[in-house]
Protein backbone atom coordinates (compact mmCIF):
# COMPACT_ATOMS: atom_id res chain seq x y z
CA UNK A 1 0.00 0.00 0.00
CA UNK A 2 1.23 3.15 -1.00
CA UNK A 3 1.76 5.85 2.03
CA UNK A 4 3.24 9.61 1.97
CA UNK A 5 6.14 9.84 4.71
CA UNK A 6 4.42 12.84 6.44
CA UNK A 7 1.65 10.16 7.29
CA UNK A 8 4.07 7.65 8.75
CA UNK A 9 5.61 10.74 10.71
CA UNK A 10 2.42 11.68 12.13
CA UNK A 11 1.85 7.97 12.98
CA UNK A 12 5.49 7.43 14.64
CA UNK A 13 4.62 10.86 16.87
CA UNK A 14 1.89 9.60 18.18
CA UNK A 15 3.79 6.51 19.43
CA UNK A 16 6.57 8.34 20.54
CA UNK A 17 4.38 10.72 22.43
CA UNK A 18 2.70 7.73 24.56
CA UNK A 19 6.58 6.34 25.09
CA UNK A 20 7.93 9.91 26.17
CA UNK A 21 6.46 12.52 28.31
CA UNK A 22 9.13 15.09 27.04
CA UNK A 23 8.27 15.17 23.54
CA UNK A 24 6.45 18.24 22.44
CA UNK A 25 5.09 19.40 19.31
CA UNK A 26 5.08 23.02 18.04
CA UNK A 27 3.46 23.30 14.17
CA UNK A 28 3.04 26.43 12.36
CA UNK A 29 -0.81 26.60 11.18
CA UNK A 30 -0.43 23.18 9.53
CA UNK A 31 -1.18 20.67 11.70
CA UNK A 32 -3.60 18.70 9.12
CA UNK A 33 -1.14 19.24 6.17
CA UNK A 34 1.99 17.96 8.24
CA UNK A 35 -0.29 15.41 10.73
CA UNK A 36 0.68 16.50 13.74
CA UNK A 37 -2.95 16.75 14.54
CA UNK A 38 -2.48 13.18 15.67
CA UNK A 39 -0.37 14.40 18.17
CA UNK A 40 -2.31 17.14 19.03
CA UNK A 41 -5.84 15.64 19.54
CA UNK A 42 -3.89 13.00 21.92
CA UNK A 43 -1.96 15.31 23.50
CA UNK A 44 -3.33 18.55 23.71
CA UNK A 45 -1.11 19.92 26.75
CA UNK A 46 1.97 19.19 24.82
CA UNK A 47 1.29 20.62 21.26
CA UNK A 48 1.72 24.27 20.45
CA UNK A 49 0.22 25.93 16.94
CA UNK A 50 2.52 28.77 17.02
CA UNK A 51 0.21 30.06 14.21
CA UNK A 52 2.26 31.68 10.74
CA UNK A 53 4.91 32.31 12.18
CA UNK A 54 7.88 29.81 11.29
CA UNK A 55 10.79 31.94 12.29
CA UNK A 56 9.24 32.28 16.08
CA UNK A 57 8.29 28.52 16.23
CA UNK A 58 12.21 27.43 15.73
CA UNK A 59 13.17 30.15 18.63
CA UNK A 60 9.95 29.02 21.01
CA UNK A 61 11.29 25.31 19.99
CA UNK A 62 15.12 26.51 21.28
CA UNK A 63 13.68 28.06 24.34
CA UNK A 64 12.00 24.68 25.16
CA UNK A 65 15.24 22.55 24.03
CA UNK A 66 17.12 24.53 27.02
CA UNK A 67 15.01 23.04 29.01
CA UNK A 68 14.77 19.52 28.40
CA UNK A 69 11.99 19.29 26.17
CA UNK A 70 12.30 17.43 23.04
CA UNK A 71 10.34 19.70 20.23
CA UNK A 72 9.64 17.97 17.16
CA UNK A 73 8.77 21.08 14.66
CA UNK A 74 6.93 21.08 11.47
CA UNK A 75 5.83 22.68 8.44
CA UNK A 76 6.51 22.51 4.77
CA UNK A 77 10.12 22.37 4.14
CA UNK A 78 10.32 25.68 2.20
CA UNK A 79 9.17 27.66 5.67
CA UNK A 80 11.21 25.19 7.74
CA UNK A 81 14.29 25.37 5.92
CA UNK A 82 13.92 28.28 4.20
CA UNK A 83 12.23 30.74 5.83
CA UNK A 84 13.92 30.28 9.37
CA UNK A 85 17.28 29.42 8.12
CA UNK A 86 18.87 31.89 10.18
CA UNK A 87 16.78 30.68 13.18
CA UNK A 88 17.72 27.21 12.67
CA UNK A 89 20.79 27.77 12.06
CA UNK A 90 21.54 30.34 15.13
CA UNK A 91 19.29 29.87 17.97
CA UNK A 92 19.46 25.54 17.26
CA UNK A 93 22.32 24.10 15.73
CA UNK A 94 24.67 26.32 16.94
CA UNK A 95 23.60 26.26 20.41
CA UNK A 96 23.36 22.31 19.80
CA UNK A 97 19.70 22.50 20.95
CA UNK A 98 17.97 19.51 20.46
CA UNK A 99 15.30 20.09 18.38
CA UNK A 100 14.14 17.62 15.80
CA UNK A 101 12.94 19.80 12.60
CA UNK A 102 10.54 17.10 10.79
CA UNK A 103 9.87 18.97 7.54
CA UNK A 104 6.48 17.77 5.25
CA UNK A 105 6.00 18.50 1.52
CA UNK A 106 9.86 18.86 0.28
CA UNK A 107 10.49 18.61 -3.26
CA UNK A 108 9.05 19.58 -6.62
CA UNK A 109 6.39 16.38 -5.62
CA UNK A 110 4.66 19.02 -3.43
CA UNK A 111 2.54 18.70 -7.15
CA UNK A 112 -0.36 21.35 -7.64
CA UNK A 113 1.08 23.90 -5.44
CA UNK A 114 3.40 24.76 -7.46
CA UNK A 115 7.89 26.46 -7.58
CA UNK A 116 6.68 29.20 -4.62
CA UNK A 117 6.12 26.04 -2.46
CA UNK A 118 8.43 23.28 -4.01
CA UNK A 119 11.24 23.26 -1.32
CA UNK A 120 14.00 21.96 -3.56
CA UNK A 121 17.07 23.63 -1.65
CA UNK A 122 16.68 22.30 1.65
CA UNK A 123 19.38 19.60 1.85
CA UNK A 124 21.61 21.71 0.90
CA UNK A 125 20.45 24.57 3.17
CA UNK A 126 20.45 22.06 6.06
CA UNK A 127 23.66 19.70 4.91
CA UNK A 128 26.11 22.86 5.64
CA UNK A 129 24.71 24.15 8.98
CA UNK A 130 27.46 22.37 11.54
CA UNK A 131 25.99 19.98 14.61
CA UNK A 132 22.60 18.78 11.99
CA UNK A 133 21.74 15.34 11.37
CA UNK A 134 19.71 15.37 8.11
CA UNK A 135 17.84 12.29 7.10
CA UNK A 136 15.56 11.68 4.23
CA UNK A 137 13.40 8.84 4.55
CA UNK A 138 12.06 7.00 1.44
CA UNK A 139 9.34 4.75 3.09
CA UNK A 140 6.64 4.35 5.90
CA UNK A 141 8.81 1.75 8.15
CA UNK A 142 12.08 3.86 7.86
CA UNK A 143 9.92 6.97 8.87
CA UNK A 144 8.66 5.53 11.51
CA UNK A 145 11.84 4.27 12.74
CA UNK A 146 14.29 7.74 12.10
CA UNK A 147 11.34 9.31 13.87
CA UNK A 148 11.83 7.46 17.20
CA UNK A 149 15.50 6.97 16.40
CA UNK A 150 16.25 10.77 16.53
CA UNK A 151 14.68 11.71 20.05
CA UNK A 152 17.79 9.55 21.71
CA UNK A 153 20.47 11.71 19.88
CA UNK A 154 21.23 14.63 21.89
CA UNK A 155 21.08 17.47 19.22
CA UNK A 156 19.66 18.94 16.27
CA UNK A 157 18.03 16.96 13.56
CA UNK A 158 16.39 18.03 10.08
CA UNK A 159 14.11 15.24 8.57
CA UNK A 160 12.75 15.72 5.34
CA UNK A 161 9.40 14.23 4.21
CA UNK A 162 6.93 14.01 1.13
CA UNK A 163 3.63 14.98 0.45
CA UNK A 164 3.42 12.14 -2.06
CA UNK A 165 1.89 8.53 -1.56
CA UNK A 166 4.79 5.97 -2.17
CA UNK A 167 5.56 2.53 -1.94
CA UNK A 168 5.86 0.61 1.04
CA UNK A 169 10.10 -0.65 0.41
CA UNK A 170 11.30 -2.33 4.06
CA UNK A 171 9.42 -4.29 6.44
CA UNK A 172 9.34 -3.48 10.15
CA UNK A 173 11.59 -5.88 10.91
CA UNK A 174 14.16 -3.56 8.82
CA UNK A 175 17.23 -2.55 11.02
CA UNK A 176 18.64 1.04 9.88
CA UNK A 177 21.41 2.99 11.27
CA UNK A 178 21.81 6.38 10.92
CA UNK A 179 25.04 7.38 9.10
CA UNK A 180 24.55 3.57 7.72
CA UNK A 181 22.71 3.47 3.71
CA UNK A 182 21.02 0.46 2.79
CA UNK A 183 22.36 -1.54 -0.13
CA UNK A 184 19.64 -3.05 -2.35
CA UNK A 185 20.78 -5.87 -4.57
CA UNK A 186 24.85 -6.71 -5.43
CA UNK A 187 25.07 -5.55 -9.06
CA UNK A 188 28.37 -4.59 -10.46
CA UNK A 189 27.29 -3.20 -13.67
CA UNK A 190 26.21 0.42 -11.95
CA UNK A 191 24.79 1.67 -8.53
CA UNK A 192 21.95 4.27 -8.33
CA UNK A 193 21.94 6.24 -5.10
CA UNK A 194 18.43 7.42 -4.76
CA UNK A 195 17.24 9.52 -1.22
CA UNK A 196 13.63 9.72 -0.23
CA UNK A 197 10.94 9.50 -3.08
CA UNK A 198 13.20 8.64 -5.93
CA UNK A 199 14.35 5.49 -4.05
CA UNK A 200 11.05 3.69 -5.96
CA UNK A 201 12.17 4.90 -9.23
CA UNK A 202 15.69 3.43 -8.66
CA UNK A 203 14.04 0.56 -7.21
CA UNK A 204 12.04 0.40 -10.55
CA UNK A 205 14.87 1.21 -12.46
CA UNK A 206 16.71 -1.40 -11.46
CA UNK A 207 14.05 -4.42 -12.30
CA UNK A 208 13.44 -2.97 -15.40
CA UNK A 209 17.65 -2.83 -15.86
CA UNK A 210 17.82 -6.43 -15.09
CA UNK A 211 15.40 -7.34 -17.86
CA UNK A 212 18.16 -6.22 -20.25
CA UNK A 213 20.24 -8.42 -18.01
CA UNK A 214 22.07 -4.68 -16.83
CA UNK A 215 22.80 -5.69 -13.21
CA UNK A 216 22.67 -2.71 -10.64
CA UNK A 217 22.37 -2.27 -7.05
CA UNK A 218 20.47 0.36 -5.52
CA UNK A 219 21.88 1.97 -2.55
CA UNK A 220 19.10 4.43 -0.28
CA UNK A 221 20.95 7.21 0.91
CA UNK A 222 18.33 8.09 3.81
CA UNK A 223 21.01 9.44 6.00
CA UNK A 224 22.61 12.59 4.03
CA UNK A 225 24.89 13.72 6.94
CA UNK A 226 26.06 11.94 7.88
CA UNK A 227 26.90 10.20 4.89
CA UNK A 228 27.99 6.74 4.63
CA UNK A 229 31.42 7.22 3.20
CA UNK A 230 31.99 3.67 3.27
CA UNK A 231 29.30 2.49 1.16
CA UNK A 232 30.28 5.32 -1.32
CA UNK A 233 33.59 4.13 -1.82
CA UNK A 234 32.54 0.67 -1.95
CA UNK A 235 30.33 1.38 -4.62
CA UNK A 236 32.73 2.74 -6.74
CA UNK A 237 35.37 0.40 -6.01
CA UNK A 238 32.97 -2.61 -7.20
CA UNK A 239 30.87 -1.18 -10.12
CA UNK A 240 31.27 0.24 -13.22
CA UNK A 241 28.88 3.38 -12.88
CA UNK A 242 27.22 5.45 -10.58
CA UNK A 243 24.14 7.41 -10.92
CA UNK A 244 22.33 9.44 -8.55
CA UNK A 245 18.94 10.73 -8.17
CA UNK A 246 17.06 13.23 -6.12
CA UNK A 247 13.81 15.31 -5.56
CA UNK A 248 16.09 18.63 -4.91
CA UNK A 249 18.19 20.92 -7.19
CA UNK A 250 21.47 19.01 -8.52
CA UNK A 251 23.18 21.48 -6.83
CA UNK A 252 24.41 21.05 -3.19
CA UNK A 253 21.83 17.80 -2.28
CA UNK A 254 22.58 14.06 -2.54
CA UNK A 255 24.55 14.44 -5.78
CA UNK A 256 26.81 16.65 -4.53
CA UNK A 257 26.93 14.94 -1.21
CA UNK A 258 28.41 11.67 -2.16
CA UNK A 259 30.52 14.13 -5.00
CA UNK A 260 32.53 15.28 -1.87
CA UNK A 261 32.79 12.24 -0.86
CA UNK A 262 34.50 10.60 -4.00
CA UNK A 263 36.28 13.74 -4.58
CA UNK A 264 38.18 13.06 -1.10
CA UNK A 265 38.64 9.94 -1.26
CA UNK A 266 38.28 7.78 -4.65
CA UNK A 267 37.88 10.28 -7.40
CA UNK A 268 35.23 8.82 -10.14
CA UNK A 269 32.59 10.00 -12.25
CA UNK A 270 29.16 10.42 -10.86
CA UNK A 271 25.86 11.11 -12.68
CA UNK A 272 23.86 13.46 -11.01
CA UNK A 273 19.95 13.17 -11.82
CA UNK A 274 18.07 16.16 -9.97
CA UNK A 275 16.25 19.43 -10.79
CA UNK A 276 18.80 21.21 -12.99
CA UNK A 277 18.95 24.46 -11.16
CA UNK A 278 15.61 25.49 -12.57
CA UNK A 279 12.15 26.29 -10.58
CA UNK A 280 9.16 23.95 -10.44
CA UNK A 281 5.86 24.74 -11.55
CA UNK A 282 2.12 23.38 -11.37
CA UNK A 283 1.30 19.90 -11.76
CA UNK A 284 0.29 16.26 -10.45
CA UNK A 285 3.95 15.18 -8.78
CA UNK A 286 3.94 11.99 -11.18
CA UNK A 287 3.51 14.29 -14.38
CA UNK A 288 6.85 17.09 -12.63
CA UNK A 289 8.76 14.08 -11.83
CA UNK A 290 8.91 13.18 -15.74
CA UNK A 291 9.36 16.61 -16.99
CA UNK A 292 12.76 17.56 -14.60
CA UNK A 293 13.77 14.09 -14.89
CA UNK A 294 13.91 12.36 -12.08
CA UNK A 295 11.93 8.77 -12.75
CA UNK A 296 13.27 5.08 -13.29
CA UNK A 297 13.71 6.16 -17.09
CA UNK A 298 15.75 8.70 -16.53
CA UNK A 299 18.20 6.20 -14.59
CA UNK A 300 17.77 3.68 -17.57
CA UNK A 301 18.95 6.00 -20.40
CA UNK A 302 22.21 5.93 -18.21
CA UNK A 303 23.05 2.60 -19.04
CA UNK B 1 21.04 44.32 48.08
CA UNK B 2 19.69 47.85 49.02
CA UNK B 3 19.88 50.91 46.62
CA UNK B 4 23.35 52.01 47.85
CA UNK B 5 24.36 48.60 47.31
CA UNK B 6 23.43 48.05 43.98
CA UNK B 7 24.35 51.79 42.87
CA UNK B 8 28.36 51.11 43.87
CA UNK B 9 28.27 47.95 41.94
CA UNK B 10 26.60 49.36 38.98
CA UNK B 11 30.20 51.25 39.00
CA UNK B 12 31.93 48.10 39.01
CA UNK B 13 29.68 46.28 36.06
CA UNK B 14 30.92 49.50 34.00
CA UNK B 15 34.35 48.87 34.98
CA UNK B 16 33.97 45.46 33.75
CA UNK B 17 32.32 46.67 30.60
CA UNK B 18 35.09 49.06 29.28
CA UNK B 19 37.82 46.17 30.74
CA UNK B 20 36.79 43.83 28.17
CA UNK B 21 35.99 46.28 25.71
CA UNK B 22 39.17 48.25 25.54
CA UNK B 23 41.21 44.71 25.70
CA UNK B 24 39.63 43.41 23.27
CA UNK B 25 39.96 46.78 20.84
CA UNK B 26 36.35 45.34 19.45
CA UNK B 27 32.65 45.32 20.89
CA UNK B 28 29.75 47.28 21.80
CA UNK B 29 29.92 49.40 25.02
CA UNK B 30 27.30 51.78 24.15
CA UNK B 31 24.38 49.31 24.63
CA UNK B 32 26.43 47.52 27.24
CA UNK B 33 26.35 50.68 29.56
CA UNK B 34 22.85 51.38 28.75
CA UNK B 35 21.42 48.50 29.88
CA UNK B 36 24.33 47.93 32.63
CA UNK B 37 21.82 49.22 35.47
CA UNK B 38 19.04 47.00 34.49
CA UNK B 39 21.50 44.01 34.43
CA UNK B 40 23.01 44.38 38.12
CA UNK B 41 19.30 44.79 39.31
CA UNK B 42 18.64 41.55 37.83
CA UNK B 43 21.66 39.60 39.03
CA UNK B 44 22.41 40.76 42.23
CA UNK B 45 18.53 41.89 43.64
CA UNK B 46 16.16 40.29 41.28
CA UNK B 47 17.02 37.25 40.20
CA UNK B 48 16.98 33.86 41.93
CA UNK B 49 20.12 31.94 40.38
CA UNK B 50 23.38 30.02 41.87
CA UNK B 51 26.51 30.67 40.34
CA UNK B 52 28.24 27.75 41.87
CA UNK B 53 25.28 26.05 39.88
CA UNK B 54 24.53 27.47 36.81
CA UNK B 55 22.25 24.67 35.31
CA UNK B 56 20.27 24.58 38.23
CA UNK B 57 17.04 23.34 37.13
CA UNK B 58 14.53 25.97 39.02
CA UNK B 59 16.92 29.41 38.36
CA UNK B 60 15.62 32.37 37.04
CA UNK B 61 16.96 32.23 33.26
CA UNK B 62 17.82 35.67 31.01
CA UNK B 63 18.12 35.96 27.53
CA UNK B 64 20.16 39.00 26.35
CA UNK B 65 18.74 39.15 22.83
CA UNK B 66 20.38 42.04 21.97
CA UNK B 67 23.73 39.70 22.26
CA UNK B 68 26.09 42.52 20.87
CA UNK B 69 25.92 43.51 24.51
CA UNK B 70 27.85 41.00 25.79
CA UNK B 71 30.51 43.12 27.70
CA UNK B 72 27.32 43.76 30.33
CA UNK B 73 26.05 40.21 30.58
CA UNK B 74 29.79 39.35 31.04
CA UNK B 75 30.73 41.67 33.33
CA UNK B 76 27.86 40.89 35.40
CA UNK B 77 28.43 37.01 35.70
CA UNK B 78 31.74 37.69 36.62
CA UNK B 79 31.20 39.94 39.06
CA UNK B 80 28.74 37.63 40.61
CA UNK B 81 31.00 34.75 40.54
CA UNK B 82 30.34 32.51 37.77
CA UNK B 83 33.83 33.53 36.61
CA UNK B 84 36.70 35.26 37.47
CA UNK B 85 36.81 39.31 36.66
CA UNK B 86 40.19 38.64 35.32
CA UNK B 87 38.79 36.83 32.60
CA UNK B 88 36.96 39.74 31.07
CA UNK B 89 39.96 41.05 29.66
CA UNK B 90 40.00 37.98 27.22
CA UNK B 91 36.81 39.03 25.63
CA UNK B 92 36.60 38.87 22.15
CA UNK B 93 40.21 37.08 22.03
CA UNK B 94 41.21 33.73 20.27
CA UNK B 95 41.28 31.41 23.21
CA UNK B 96 38.80 33.29 25.45
CA UNK B 97 35.10 31.33 25.91
CA UNK B 98 33.98 35.26 26.17
CA UNK B 99 32.82 35.06 22.70
CA UNK B 100 31.78 38.15 20.95
CA UNK B 101 28.09 36.93 21.20
CA UNK B 102 26.99 35.16 24.09
CA UNK B 103 26.81 31.61 23.99
CA UNK B 104 25.08 29.46 26.07
CA UNK B 105 28.08 26.47 26.00
CA UNK B 106 30.84 27.95 26.23
CA UNK B 107 29.94 30.52 29.08
CA UNK B 108 28.62 29.67 32.20
CA UNK B 109 25.37 31.35 32.90
CA UNK B 110 24.47 31.78 29.72
CA UNK B 111 21.07 30.98 29.41
CA UNK B 112 20.56 31.37 25.56
CA UNK B 113 23.10 31.80 22.89
CA UNK B 114 22.35 35.05 20.67
CA UNK B 115 23.98 37.63 18.23
CA UNK B 116 21.46 37.21 15.47
CA UNK B 117 19.39 40.13 16.51
CA UNK B 118 15.03 39.36 17.11
CA UNK B 119 15.49 36.08 17.83
CA UNK B 120 15.66 35.90 21.97
CA UNK B 121 12.03 36.65 22.62
CA UNK B 122 10.90 33.54 20.83
CA UNK B 123 13.98 31.69 23.25
CA UNK B 124 12.41 33.57 25.95
CA UNK B 125 9.11 32.08 25.25
CA UNK B 126 9.77 28.39 25.16
CA UNK B 127 11.55 28.77 28.13
CA UNK B 128 8.54 30.39 30.21
CA UNK B 129 6.54 27.70 28.78
CA UNK B 130 8.59 24.48 29.82
CA UNK B 131 8.26 26.74 33.16
CA UNK B 132 4.50 26.60 33.20
CA UNK B 133 4.57 22.56 31.52
CA UNK B 134 6.17 21.77 34.24
CA UNK B 135 4.35 23.91 36.87
CA UNK B 136 8.30 25.48 38.33
CA UNK B 137 8.12 28.85 39.62
CA UNK B 138 11.26 30.39 37.91
CA UNK B 139 10.53 33.13 35.84
CA UNK B 140 11.98 34.87 32.50
CA UNK B 141 13.93 37.72 31.46
CA UNK B 142 14.45 38.97 28.09
CA UNK B 143 16.11 41.86 27.29
CA UNK B 144 15.24 44.00 23.42
CA UNK B 145 17.26 46.31 21.96
CA UNK B 146 14.71 49.02 21.26
CA UNK B 147 16.60 49.05 17.40
CA UNK B 148 16.06 45.08 17.48
CA UNK B 149 12.35 45.59 17.96
CA UNK B 150 12.09 46.15 14.10
CA UNK B 151 12.86 42.83 13.81
CA UNK B 152 9.55 41.14 12.33
CA UNK B 153 10.11 37.82 14.66
CA UNK B 154 10.10 39.83 17.92
CA UNK B 155 5.98 40.75 17.12
CA UNK B 156 5.55 37.22 15.94
CA UNK B 157 7.20 36.05 19.55
CA UNK B 158 5.39 38.82 21.34
CA UNK B 159 2.05 37.09 19.82
CA UNK B 160 3.38 33.44 21.30
CA UNK B 161 3.70 35.38 25.00
CA UNK B 162 0.05 36.75 25.21
CA UNK B 163 -1.19 33.63 23.64
CA UNK B 164 0.46 31.29 25.92
CA UNK B 165 -0.40 34.50 28.83
CA UNK B 166 3.28 33.95 30.38
CA UNK B 167 2.97 35.76 33.36
CA UNK B 168 6.24 33.97 33.98
CA UNK B 169 7.48 36.41 31.77
CA UNK B 170 9.06 40.06 31.93
CA UNK B 171 10.41 41.67 28.90
CA UNK B 172 12.78 44.65 29.06
CA UNK B 173 13.32 46.65 26.46
CA UNK B 174 16.21 48.75 26.68
CA UNK B 175 15.20 52.18 25.25
CA UNK B 176 18.48 54.16 24.93
CA UNK B 177 17.22 55.45 21.30
CA UNK B 178 19.85 55.21 19.26
CA UNK B 179 21.01 52.18 16.74
CA UNK B 180 23.91 52.25 14.46
CA UNK B 181 22.22 54.41 11.20
CA UNK B 182 20.94 57.34 13.63
CA UNK B 183 18.46 57.63 16.02
CA UNK B 184 15.60 54.99 16.30
CA UNK B 185 12.85 57.30 15.03
CA UNK B 186 14.99 58.33 11.97
CA UNK B 187 16.01 54.79 11.19
CA UNK B 188 12.86 52.60 11.42
CA UNK B 189 10.77 54.10 14.03
CA UNK B 190 8.83 51.39 16.36
CA UNK B 191 7.33 53.80 18.37
CA UNK B 192 5.12 54.13 19.90
CA UNK B 193 6.67 51.06 22.04
CA UNK B 194 4.49 51.19 24.84
CA UNK B 195 1.38 51.15 22.73
CA UNK B 196 2.58 48.20 20.42
CA UNK B 197 3.13 45.82 23.18
CA UNK B 198 0.10 46.66 24.94
CA UNK B 199 -2.34 45.82 22.10
CA UNK B 200 -0.07 42.52 21.73
CA UNK B 201 -1.65 42.05 24.98
CA UNK B 202 1.72 42.87 27.30
CA UNK B 203 1.58 44.68 30.78
CA UNK B 204 3.07 47.85 30.00
CA UNK B 205 5.48 49.51 32.72
CA UNK B 206 7.63 52.71 31.96
CA UNK B 207 10.70 53.68 34.11
CA UNK B 208 13.84 55.69 33.64
CA UNK B 209 16.22 52.51 32.99
CA UNK B 210 18.96 54.33 35.53
CA UNK B 211 16.95 54.65 38.54
CA UNK B 212 17.78 51.41 40.39
CA UNK B 213 14.88 52.65 42.89
CA UNK B 214 12.21 52.62 39.86
CA UNK B 215 14.07 49.34 38.08
CA UNK B 216 13.81 47.72 41.45
CA UNK B 217 9.84 48.50 41.74
CA UNK B 218 9.04 47.80 37.93
CA UNK B 219 10.23 43.53 38.76
CA UNK B 220 8.07 43.95 41.87
CA UNK B 221 5.18 45.08 40.31
CA UNK B 222 5.82 42.31 37.14
CA UNK B 223 5.88 39.57 39.47
CA UNK B 224 2.36 40.22 40.46
CA UNK B 225 0.63 40.40 36.88
CA UNK B 226 -1.16 37.58 36.23
CA UNK B 227 -1.88 35.94 32.88
CA UNK B 228 -0.72 37.95 30.75
CA UNK B 229 3.19 39.14 30.02
CA UNK B 230 4.92 42.09 31.38
CA UNK B 231 7.18 44.45 28.95
CA UNK B 232 9.02 46.96 30.97
CA UNK B 233 10.35 49.82 28.53
CA UNK B 234 13.26 51.64 30.32
CA UNK B 235 14.26 55.09 28.73
CA UNK B 236 18.35 54.99 29.25
CA UNK B 237 20.95 56.67 27.70
CA UNK B 238 23.04 54.25 25.48
CA UNK B 239 26.86 55.06 26.71
CA UNK B 240 25.53 56.17 30.02
CA UNK B 241 28.47 56.63 33.10
CA UNK B 242 31.04 57.77 30.18
CA UNK B 243 30.96 61.28 30.10
CA UNK B 244 32.14 61.41 25.77
CA UNK B 245 30.13 58.29 24.88
CA UNK B 246 26.52 59.24 26.20
CA UNK B 247 24.43 59.49 23.58
CA UNK B 248 26.78 59.01 20.63
CA UNK B 249 25.99 56.76 18.11
CA UNK B 250 29.53 56.18 17.48
CA UNK B 251 30.33 54.24 20.27
CA UNK B 252 27.62 51.92 19.33
CA UNK B 253 30.32 49.23 17.88
CA UNK B 254 33.52 51.11 18.86
CA UNK B 255 36.57 50.27 21.26
CA UNK B 256 38.43 53.27 23.74
CA UNK B 257 42.13 53.81 22.45
CA UNK B 258 44.36 54.20 25.97
CA UNK B 259 43.62 57.20 26.07
CA UNK B 260 40.03 56.74 25.76
CA UNK B 261 40.44 53.79 28.40
CA UNK B 262 42.23 55.78 30.92
CA UNK B 263 39.35 58.77 31.06
CA UNK B 264 37.08 56.22 31.63
CA UNK B 265 38.30 54.52 34.05
CA UNK B 266 38.71 57.38 35.95
CA UNK B 267 35.14 58.79 34.93
CA UNK B 268 33.95 55.69 36.83
CA UNK B 269 36.30 55.89 39.60
CA UNK B 270 35.29 59.14 40.68
CA UNK B 271 31.89 57.84 40.20
CA UNK B 272 32.52 55.60 42.69
CA UNK B 273 34.34 57.87 45.44
CA UNK B 274 31.37 59.85 44.98
CA UNK B 275 29.08 57.22 46.02
CA UNK B 276 30.88 56.70 49.01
Amino acid sequence: MKKATRQSYGEALLELGKENKDVVVLDADLAGATKTELFAKEFPDRFFDIGIAEADMMGTAAGLATCGKIPYVSTFAMFAAGRSYDQVRNSICYPNLNVKICATHAGITVGEDGATHQMIEDLSLMRTIPNMTVLSPSDDAQTQWIIKEISKINGPAYVRLARLATEEIYDENQKFEIGKAVQHGDGTDGTIFATGVTVQEALKAQKLLQEKEINVRVVDMFSIKPIDKEMIIKCATETKKLVSIEDHNVIGGLGSAISEVLTDEYPTKLIRLGIKDTFGRSGKAEELMKIYGIVSDNIIEKF
Amino acid sequence: MNIEELTKKTVEIRKGIIEAVYHAQSGHPGGSLSVADILTVLYFNEMNIKPEDPNWEDRDRLVLSKGHCSPALYSCLANKGYFPVEDLKTFRKIDSYLQGHPDRNKVPGVDMTTGSLGQGLSAANGMAIAGKMDQKDYRVYCILGDGEIEEGQIWEAAMTSSKYKLDNLCVIVDNNNLQIDGTIKEVMSPYPIDEKFRSFGFEIIKIDGHDIEEIIKAFEVAKNIKDKPTCIIAKTIKGKGISYMENQVGWHGKAPNEEQYKEAMANLVSLGTGLE
